[in-house]
């Protein structure tokens, strides 16, 4: 018996939610008295291997299969599950990311495995294994119970934190047996954006809505996010209308997010909007509108004009960081 | 071309959400159910690549009878048919088992879903339906073209975007940006009725999961509020006190 956690790689560098992914696996395994083991797929230096030693794996299971050097989600999750039946796994650990939310549901079929994705917590230890989800998109959450032997659990990003646990670490080249059949998908081009922060995994997050009248507004909420190191968001109605890009779109219909911090810019706080930023730690909310419902689920708010408040807020935040 | 579209019977997006029978089960009292905002992207999106006698875009559901006038609205909105596989949806797992049994042996091209449902936001069944099956499966799209035999898909991945090919039967799960939502119009209302919705029954499978308990957010404290010429303050409180810059 032990613990398996997926360490997915972009560009032979593992981020911070791979970590803690790592981190919340290695509490899974301590909580049964056993060992942690990552597989990584792709061009990994060893060095950066060698990191996840660091929040508490043991061993690395290392697939460097020339065939699999971009991601096809049938033949990774045949990689992970193979690995799995050979280590003994009986709990998989994903993060619950774009490539862990394809990934996580083939592993379970396989390994005919009840799925916990989005997690947000760890398993209970009362005798039954029990891990706390979302649901309703942040309305509530779910306890579900996987009453299977094998268990998959998808972590969502900010949920459990980065916690060091230096153990020592081996790492063994792991050799796929890769199906034909297995490689339907071939990637042709990946397009990143790599000046900004990425908003699913963001620690910190700008928000702004139609209060900000117009998509030639959004230079203020950029230079805001630059200089907190935030990603930036935006409500449903700014995203229908093309001011910004649907990946920005976070509430029920868009993306649920739960950052360390959310600062919502003239947006009047909807119920769906709410459900998908309603689990971040702190929100702070700039509304001229003082009866805005958004004020009522807020930690700090700011009655104003955007206009005035947002330039006033970024001197601050200047004067802050000098 | 043949096009299977799963849709996904959930409480309208504005409900308030609420708990039952000592918090063990969602609380259906005066809920409005909606076909899955994102299945209906799927749906907008199968529709255009099958509509004017380019193929047939076919709906299921996992659902009891109670789930026919969603199924019903997704006919309105343009689909063919419509089975609905009779059982109440227990989880991704056995739904997405119910979908691969019907869809084994029907020949169709692609099967699409919403990227999520809004109820349990899983994201689960797409994947599922692609494994029990045995054939490529794309998570959360934003994009999907096809000639018939080869898909150009685009799937979102963190601060980016990855473009991809795939040949031959494929599932995917789709998100904004694959297609604007239809509004059904009257004659789609009108030619709901009669188009056929055929009833299978289940087939069973294990239990892999099961939910024990609902829990709602904890409420937060009364808001701070700081003066408009303060944002000094704010900066401050968000430095020493919340501890999150």
């Amino acid at each position: 018996m032990s613990v398996l956690v997926y360490v997915e790689q972009a560009e032979g560098k593992f981020k911070k939610s791979v970590f803690e992914a790592v981190s919340y696996a290695k509490a899974i395994a301590n909580q049964q008295s056993t060992n942690l083991t990552a597989i990584s797929i792709g061009d990994v230096a060893e060095s950066e291997l060698k990191e996840l030693g660091k929040y508490g794996a043991s061993k690395v299971l290392n697939v460097s299969t020339d065939q699999l050097k971009t991601f096809v989600n049938q033949a990774y999750a045949s990689v992970i599950s193979s690995a799995a039946e050979k280590e003994g796994a009986d709990v998989v650990v994903l993060s619950n990311s774009f490539s862990g939310k394809g990934l996580a549901p083939r592993i379970a079929v396989k390994l005919k495995a009840g799925l916990a994705d989005g997690a947000v917590e760890l398993p209970s230890t009362d005798g039954k294994f029990s891990v706390k989800k979302t649901a309703f998109s942040g309305k509530a959450f779910a306890i579900t119970e996987l009453t299977s032997a094998n268990k998959v659990i998808a972590l969502n990003p900010n949920a459990f934190g980065v916690k060091e646990n230096a153990t020592d670490v081996t790492i063994e080249n792991f050799n796929a047996d890769v199906k034909q059949s297995d490689l339907g998908t071939v990637i042709k081009d990946i397009v990143r954006a790599t000046d900004k922060v990425s908003l699913p995994d963001a620690e910190l997050v700008v928000s702004a809505g139609r209060g900000l009248k117009g998509p030639e507004n959004w230079g203020m909420i950029e230079e805001l996010a630059g200089l907190l190191g935030a990603a930036t968001a935006c409500s449903k109605p700014v995203s229908d209308a093309d001011w910004r890009p649907h990946s920005e779109h976070v509430g029920q219909t868009g993306i649920a997010i739960s950052p360390n911090l959310y600062i919502a810019i003239g947006i009047s706080g909807a119920i769906q909007h709410l459900a998908g930023v309603s689990s971040s730690k702190v929100i702070v909310v700039i509304n001229k509108d003082p009866e805005a419902p958004f004020f009522k689920v807020a930690d700090y708010g700011i009655v104003g004009d955007a206009f005035e408040v947002v330039p006033k807020l970024i001197e601050a935040l200047k004067a802050h960081k000098a | 071309m043949k096009i299977l579209v799963c849709i996904s019977n959930v409480p309208d997006t504005t409900t308030k959400i609420t708990f039952t029978n000592d918090n063990t089960e969602f609380n259906t009292a005066g809920v409005q159910y909606i076909v899955n905002p994102y299945d209906e992207i799927a749906l907008a999106r199968a529709i255009e690549l099958t509509e004017g006698g380019k193929g047939t875009t076919t709906v299921i559901n996992v659902g009891e009878a109670a789930t026919d006038p969603t199924i019903r609205k997704a006919l309105a909105i343009g689909a063919d048919d419509a089975v609905r596989v009779n059982a109440a949806p227990r989880d991704a797992y056995f739904v997405a088992k119910q979908i691969a049994e019907y869809a084994k042996d029907k020949d169709f091209d692609m099967i699409l879903t919403g990227r999520e449902s809004i109820d349990y936001n899983g994201n689960q069944v797409a994947a599922m339906v692609g494994e029990f099956l045995d054939i490529p499966s794309i998570s959360i799209i934003k994009k999907l073209d096809t000639d018939g035999t080869n898909a150009t898909i685009e799937r979102e991945i963190e601060g980016g975007k990855e473009v991809l090919t795939v040949s031959g039967k494929f599932v995917a799960s789709c998100a904004e940006g694959v297609a604007e939502p239809k509004i059904p119009n009257m004659r789609g209302i009108m030619s709901a009725r009669t188009k056929p919705l055929t009833v299978v029954e289940a087939v069973s499978i294990e239990e892999v999961t099961k939910v024990a308990k609902y829990e709602t957010p904890a409420p937060r404290g009364t808001v701070k509020l700081i003066p408009a010429e303060q944002t000094a303050e704010l900066i401050n409180l968000l430095h020493s006190e919340a501890k999150v810059i």
